[in-house]
């Protein structure tokens, strides 16, 4: 017994920094976890606020580009409803419309970016959205150009979203003229080019090929662009990677917009029934 | 009076981190890491318990604000830990002259050679915990080559401005 205290009393600070990084670990490894990250994120009201301050002062800086972004965005919005208002015209498609009942499935919420961050091997992003909004996690995150990420901890006021530059995240994705789909990955280089795997071999593709959201999932709708064929990387069969320019300016966001998914209980429900 | 001043100065490079250096990104991945400082302004006592604890949080609140885990707290409390056996080799200072030590009143090699020591095996940890996997460690090692240099230059400049403000 006075050998272990003594032996205590020697080592002590040698011991209570083995404790210290001891803690440190268990934060790093929670923190490449999906579900377990919830201790220590930027999401927290006394970190949201203090970005959000900051953020206003940028903000009014930015006035310009933002406002050159939203007239962009409202002029393709505006085309979209003008070729879409013709073909309700018509009167087959109405009838269609009748018969499917159809109702919304998405709805979008519109937020801001608190604090962005592209430069780590595993980064996150945080939105001014909460609970309050009523968000909750497995979201998509997405903005004009193309999608941003899943939102993965929910708090009262802000949360946390895994940006699609994150080396754990992956998501569908398939081409824009054929229905290969594949996952997206990030193998944290480059933060303008993002990585498509699994794409089967008889897909052809071309450099500049567009590449869109595959509504495999709950979390985005189908559709929504990514970005366009970088370099084809031709590897043993299965290893082929392909090099994904995005859309986005990962850099410089500010506006985004969170979807809801109406039919995501059902669907879930669907997926847990049992096979027999 | 010395000990607010130290402890000003070290809440000043807190923000300054947060809010500026975390943002610079340099050609992508090259960062200023200056809060690195904080290890080189504590004072030195003979109790190491409150500095380990104070660059626990002090990393802590960096992790907070960053979102990285806590890579910045692993890699601090270890350069805090073994800040005492570098000023050993390199000032050959003894328990009894911790009270008076003082970075700016030594030789300027012997204060080059310990703060770039300190420096590339912070950035060295750093960059490997975020990296956490043995694939890229030509990227770690660049990368700790690079966001040192910037760092030591922030530091050195640092200093030296401060320094000509007050003199001895």
């Amino acid at each position: 017994m006075q050998q272990l205290i003594y032996f205590i009393q020697k080592y002590r600070y040698f011991l209570f920094f083995l404790f210290l990084e001891l803690i440190a670990f268990q934060l790093i490894i929670n923190n490449l976890n999906f579900h377990n990250s919830k201790f220590i994120n930027s999401a927290s009201s006394i970190t949201g606020d203090f970005y959000k301050k900051t953020n206003s002062i940028r903000d009014y800086f930015q006035l310009d580009i933002e406002n050159k972004e939203l007239l962009n965005e409202n002029l393709i919005l505006k085309n979209k409803l003008e070729r879409l208002s013709q073909k309700i015209d018509t009167v087959a498609v109405t009838k269609i419309f009748e018969k499917t009942n159809a109702s919304q499935r998405y709805s979008y919420l519109q937020g801001r970016i608190e604090k962005n961050q592209f430069r780590n091997n595993y980064n996150f992003l945080t939105i001014n959205l909460g609970k309050k909004d009523s968000i909750t996690p497995e979201m998509g995150v997405i903005n004009s150009k193309g999608i941003l990420g899943i939102v993965e901890n929910v708090l009262h006021r802000y949360s946390r979203v895994r940006s699609i530059l994150n080396k754990s995240s992956k998501i569908n994705a398939k081409l824009k003229n054929s229905n290969y789909f594949g996952t997206l990955t990030w193998d944290g280089f480059d933060y303008n080019i993002t990585q498509l795997l699994d794409i089967p071999r008889q897909a052809k593709l071309k450099v500049g090929d567009t590449i869109i959201t595959g509504g495999m999932s709950s979390i985005f709708p189908e559709g929504i662009p990514i970005g366009s064929i970088d370099t084809i990387v031709n590897g043993v069969s299965i290893k082929r990677v392909i090099n994904i320019k995005l859309f986005n300016d990962m850099s410089s966001l500010k506006n985004i917009y969170v979807v809801k998914d109406f039919d995501k209980q059902q669907l879930m429900n669907l997926e847990k029934t049992e096979n027999e | 009076m010395n000990k607010i001043r130290i402890f000003l100065w070290i809440t000043i490079i807190l923000f300054l981190q947060i809010l500026v250096l975390n943002n610079i990104n340099f050609s992508q991945h090259i960062n200023p890491y200056l809060y690195i400082s904080f290890i080189f302004l504590f004072p030195l006592t003979k109790n190491r318990f409150i500095f380990l604890t104070a660059a626990f949080f002090y990393g802590l609140i960096l992790d907070f604000f960053s979102d990285t885990g806590g890579i910045h707290t692993a890699s601090l409390v270890f350069v805090a830990f073994f800040r005492l056996y570098f000023i050993k080799l390199f000032f050959r200072k003894n328990n009894i002259d911790y009270l008076l030590f003082d970075l700016h009143s030594e030789a300027f090699g012997q204060v080059f050679n310990y703060v770039v020591t300190i420096t590339i095996i912070h950035h060295f940890i750093l960059f490997s915990l975020d990296n956490f996997s043995f694939n890229n460690i030509n990227i770690v090692l660049l990368n700790t080559l690079y966001s040192s240099i910037f760092t030591l230059v922030l530091y050195f400049l640092g200093s030296y401005i401060l320094r000509k403000k007050q003199p001895r």
